[in-house]
């Protein structure tokens, strides 16, 4: 006859071998199966920002260059009609660029400048706060993201962006542009589109399109990293953001 | 039974429209989608593998894309580590298009037999057969 002693040290033992199995089994789970990583290239950034120099944006050709980039790469519709227009990245005179803080008296020649525009990637972004569907979301990196699947086309986020950097799809997008690049998508009809900060580029380890064809007038780079490039063209040059008194927090920064 | 005749004349009728989607079918020949997987980068492949077993992608393809969606747009991986280990790149059009180039012959057979229409193509750019529309 076993003891009611014996028992109980066989079946604390026996559950101690179960417990210590499932365990051992869970542990060994765990490595297999699918899973989702980030691109070893990937750049790392805590903030990412973007300094135009726009003492080097000369012709016409400058601006066209950079504008095409993106607007081919990314399946931009050519639409002529102002009302209906998509633009990721576009050209403004000073005035209305840096609209309140235009300064009257600076020098003809920069008030005479044309400025590269597109969406600032705001650290306080209102266009976030004001999606009620979540389609438009901070990414860890300080990118301004939208999930074109969620979006409902409100429009909330072109009200609430004081830089009409936001562009609703009033037209088929498909039937304005000429040549699709097969390698990303378009939109569709009723949704909000802008500048995504090349997220797509900057996850696979390549620089946005627009500064890579600025060859150099473009500076992008880690705000929060004290020794990158873009921290030292910022603390060396005269900067202006716009619209600083609204208290975005603009991620793009004009070098005058 | 008072009324006897309206309860089962609406006995009947109930039958009749509960059996409909039987009744309806019947003389009709069932035909099985077929989706082709007879395209030139499978033809390439040794082993004609997808990505996970043929049963899992059958079976739950759309729930791998939506999380997919999730992951490479919110949290920016997009590096996809299948249950074999391969590595590959999360991307409907860059990943699983280039395989399955032919969307009428393989995405469409089965959709249009259980009658969903995913709105993926709305934007999502499917390879040049019929091309754009
Ligand atoms: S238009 Fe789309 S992204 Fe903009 S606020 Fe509405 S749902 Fe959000
Ligand atoms: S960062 Fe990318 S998406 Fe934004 S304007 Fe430049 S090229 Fe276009």
């Amino acid at each position: 006859m076993i003891t009611r002693r014996d028992f109980l040290k066989i079946s604390a033992f026996a559950s101690l071998i179960g417990l210590g199995g499932s365990l051992s089994i869970e542990a060994l789970e765990k490595k297999q199966g699918p899973q989702v990583l980030k691109d070893l290239k990937a750049l790392k950034g805590k903030r990412w920002a973007m300094a135009i120099d726009t003492r080097k944006f000369k012709t016409q050709e400058d601006f066209d260059k950079v504008i095409k980039a993106c607007h081919k790469a990314h399946n931009v519709p050519e639409i002529m009609n102002p009302l209906h227009e998509v633009k990721w990245i576009w050209t403004e005179d000073y005035e209305h660029s840096f609209p309140g803080t235009a300064e009257h008296y600076i020098s003809k020649e920069v008030k005479e400048r044309k400025f590269l525009l597109l969406c600032n990637h705001c650290d306080n972004a209102p266009c976030i706060r004001v999606c009620p569907v979540k389609a438009t979301f901070k990414r860890e990196d300080g990118i301004t993201m939208q999930d074109m699947h969620r979006c409902i086309g409100c429009k909330f986020c072109m009200a609430g962006c004081p830089y009409g950097a936001r562009n609703y799809n009033f037209l088929p997008p498909r039937d304005y542009i000429k040549e699709l690049n097969p390698e990303y998508p378009t939109r569709m009809l009723g949704v909000v589109e802008k500048c995504t900060f090349c997220n797509e580029r900057i996850d696979r380890g390549l620089l946005p399109y627009c500064v890579e064809a600025s060859e150099g007038k473009i500076i992008f780079g880690d705000l929060y990293e004290p020794n990158s490039e873009i921290r030292k063209v910022l603390a060396e040059n005269i900067i202006i953001r716009r619209k600083v008194e609204l208290g975005t927090q603009p991620m793009v920064f004009y070098i005058i | 039974m008072y009324d006897g005749w309206k309860i089962i004349l609406g006995l009947i009728v109930f039958v009749i429209i509960v059996t409909l989607p039987f009744t309806m079918s019947i003389g009709r020949d069932y035909v099985k989608p077929q989706p082709s997987i007879d395209t030139p980068e499978i033809q390439k492949m040794e082993k004609k593998q997808c990505i996970e077993s043929k049963q899992y992608m059958r079976e739950a393809h759309i729930k791998l894309l939506y999380s997919w969606k999730d992951y490479a747009s919110r949290e920016g991986k997009r590096v996809y580590i299948a249950s074999d280990g391969k590595e590959y790149t999360i991307s409907l059009q860059n990943n699983c298009l280039k395989c399955h180039s032919n969307k009428e012959k393989f995405c469409d057979e089965c959709h249009n037999y259980v009658n969903v229409k995913p709105y993926c193509w709305d934007c999502h750019i499917e390879p040049k057969v019929g091309g754009l529309k």
